[in-house]
């Protein structure tokens, strides 16, 4: 009787120490800009990497979204990647490729992210891989440089912890907010250690993309890893997709994966179960992805130290209601919200309105981009008067110069409401991309329910 | 990496909770080259950045490290003189980071006996070996796992122990590819315009 994560595990421990620490043979290394220390450390040692057709590079951290907005230091941080990649023949998705975008949103959109698979990458939501049942962490530039020359990572087996979501998701709720919702429970550091598996009917009946964004913010509260057991859904999402098994491999392949579900007895080191029904949208109000309360609540009383700082830096007051909160900008994009149903669930909200406040729409992919164009979103976008613009990490973290300016306050689709994170001083909501788009339409943190009355 | 079994510093206590690695080092330091050293770049932004000032051991709050996985975050640490940072919890991926630097997280759950000794004396000796903090009167133990402790106090590298493992992982990829052909990416895959 075995778990998803074990069976997924157990085919790719190459051997264990008596330590107790595992070499574990990665079957997918996913580089990007920020990968240039890794690469220092082999030009410095004079290695080659191990297996470049293993390998795949993109630019997203810096890639820049509006032309004519990357400077010299921009430019050479892409350019550096693309040499890289070029030295060692690995195949990069660069400035001008069809398929380049955010490298968590392109491994599953060219079917390089697949089930049973051991994923490794230089960044932390590397986790988001794990919906289509893929081990996929994120790791350090020591480890990266390692990937690079070994094709394997040495990694202590974790815990794995079990979070069932059973029940209906309301009108206006999404995987963000359930998201949210379970790292606000147990925090930010609630899932340390631990692979988490999520299961339950609530979980089956996502969509890839919501299973993307539930895995994708595992790390926001602590976990290793997030994993989905694949599914018909699973299959229908892959199949056909680049660089995904052909007709020949597709049936053998199937029935691997389907196997790799967790056994019915299988035991785990915790569980903890969530009741979907009872979720709310929600938005953050402090510096901490776990400082999330639904949008019906008031600002808390601080409880500690954390709270304090975190209101202080916020510019918010105790017993306010967090509905109404003027807000400068929006933000909707990112490996957590720029995929297409992201920009379908936006758009639905701002379709035929005008936003209050400026605003930026990154589709996560150049591929999510030219979908978005066709089915006609980001004239939806243009009408209410947001920015519709390229690719790339953008505004969830600020490497392109796409920043929030100080003091300002931005409702935003993204990960981290760390301080800083959007630009020095900004100040981040998060919350899901509809409900972005009706604080865009109110001009402050507002329930998208009463916006969707009639629309959905 | 040089390792190291015991180390006396200068400690100071930085209890913030949830410090995480955008605040260790924003992201628009990240490009520099390392050999410019990190250290100017520790908590840039953060309004106490200054009680770092000539520490070599940091008493922090809860969750230390957690969020993104750069590793810049401890080239920060290191670059600025630290050895050690004692706190509750660390994120995942920074102590692991943490351990390949030689920098050491050490896990403590409960902090304010040292914090109370830290704020009388200033001094901080760790024994690595024994799993020990000794500040004044005060002796606590940290929690590290083996693997990890072993690693600081001989300086290994990951890529050089792997490399006596050469042989292994070539037979062993040959035979995963043969057992699931699948896993590859397919060799016709080019990226799609759809």
């Amino acid at each position: 009787m075995k778990t998803l994560f074990a069976k997924v595990w157990d085919r790719h421990e190459v051997l264990r120490r008596d330590d107790g620490v595992s070499l574990l043979f990665v079957d997918r290394h996913l580089v990007h800009e920020g990968s240039h220390h890794a690469f220092r450390k082999l030009a410095d040692r004079g290695l080659a990497v191990s297996r470049p057709d293993l390998t795949f590079g993109v630019t997203d951290h810096y890639a820049p979204t509006r032309p004519g907005h990357a400077t010299d230091a921009i430019r050479g941080m892409m350019a550096g990647l693309v040499e890289n990649t070029a030295r060692h023949g690995i195949r990069c998705f660069g400035p001008d490729d069809p398929g380049q975008g955010i490298v968590h949103v392109i491994g599953p959109e060219q079917g390089l992210t697949l089930p049973g698979l051991v994923i490794n990458c230089g960044d932390s939501h590397t986790s988001t891989h794990g919906a289509f049942g893929a081990i996929a962490f994120g790791i350090g530039a020591t480890e990266v440089a390692h990937v690079l020359a070994t094709q394997t990572v040495w990694q202590k087996r974790p815990p794995v912890m079990r979070l069932t979501i059973d029940g209906t998701l309301a009108s206006g709720v999404t995987a963000k907010d359930v998201a949210l919702g379970w790292i606000a429970q147990l925090g930010a550091d609630g899932a340390r250690g631990h692979a988490v598996e999520y299961a339950g009917s609530t979980v089956r009946a996502m969509s890839m993309e919501a299973r993307m964004t539930l895995c994708n913010l595992s790390i926001e509260g602590g976990a290793r890893c997030g994993m989905v057991a694949p599914d018909a859904v699973t299959l229908e999402y892959i199949r056909g997709r680049a660089f995904a098994p052909g007709a020949d491999l597709w049936d053998a392949a199937c029935a691997d994966w389907l196997s790799l579900a967790t056994d019915p007895d299988a035991a785990f080191d915790r569980d903890v179960t969530l009741d979907a029904s009872t979720i709310a949208p929600l938005v953050t109000w402090g510096t901490s992805p776990e400082d999330a309360l639904p949008i019906t609540a008031d600002v808390p009383a601080p409880k500690d130290d954390h709270a304090r700082d975190a209101l202080a830096y916020m510019g918010l007051t105790a017993g306010r209601p967090l509905a109404g909160t003027p807000i400068d900008r929006v933000f909707i994009g990112s490996c957590t919200n720029g995929r297409i149903e992201d920009l379908r669930a936006a758009a639905a909200v701002l379709s035929g309105r005008r936003a209050r406040v400026p605003g930026m729409v990154s589709p996560g992919s150049a591929a999510v981009k030219r979908q978005a164009e066709d089915e006609g979103l980001d004239r939806i976008f243009a009408d209410a008067g947001l920015e519709w613009v390229d690719p790339g990490c953008s505004m969830c973290v600020g490497m392109n110069g796409d920043t929030v300016a100080r003091g300002e306050r931005c409702a935003s689709s993204t990960n981290r409401n760390f301080k800083g994170r959007q630009g020095q001083g900004a100040r981040t909501h998060l919350m899901s991309p509809a409900m972005v788009a009706a604080a865009a339409l109110t001009g402050a943190l507002a329930d998208v329910r009463p916006l969707l009355r009639g629309r959905t | 990496m040089t390792g190291w079994r015991a180390f006396t510093g200068r400690a100071v206590v930085f209890a913030h909770d949830n410090v995480d690695t955008d605040q260790l080092i924003p992201a628009r330091f990240m490009s520099a080259p390392r050999a410019q050293g990190y250290g100017r770049f520790l908590l840039h932004d953060h309004p106490d950045r200054d009680t770092l000032s000539g520490a070599e051991i940091v008493i922090a709050g809860r969750n230390f490290g957690c969020g993104s996985s750069r590793e810049a975050a401890v080239y920060a640490l290191v670059d600025a003189g630290i050895r050690a940072v004692i706190a509750p919890g660390f994120g995942d991926i920074f102590a692991a980071n943490a351990v390949n630097n030689g920098l050491l997280p050490a896990v403590v759950a409960d902090t304010a006996a040292l914090r109370a000794a830290v704020d009388a004396g200033g001094e901080i000796a760790i024994d690595l070996e024994k799993g020990t903090l000794s500040a004044g009167e005060i002796t606590e133990t940290f929690t590290l796992d083996a693997a990890a402790r072993d690693k600081i106090v001989n300086g290994w590298d990951d890529i050089d122990l792997t490399a006596s493992h050469t042989d292994t992982i070539a037979t062993f990829i040959k035979t995963y590819h043969g057992t699931y052909p699948w896993s590859r990416p397919n060799p016709k895959g080019e990226p799609t315009c759809a």
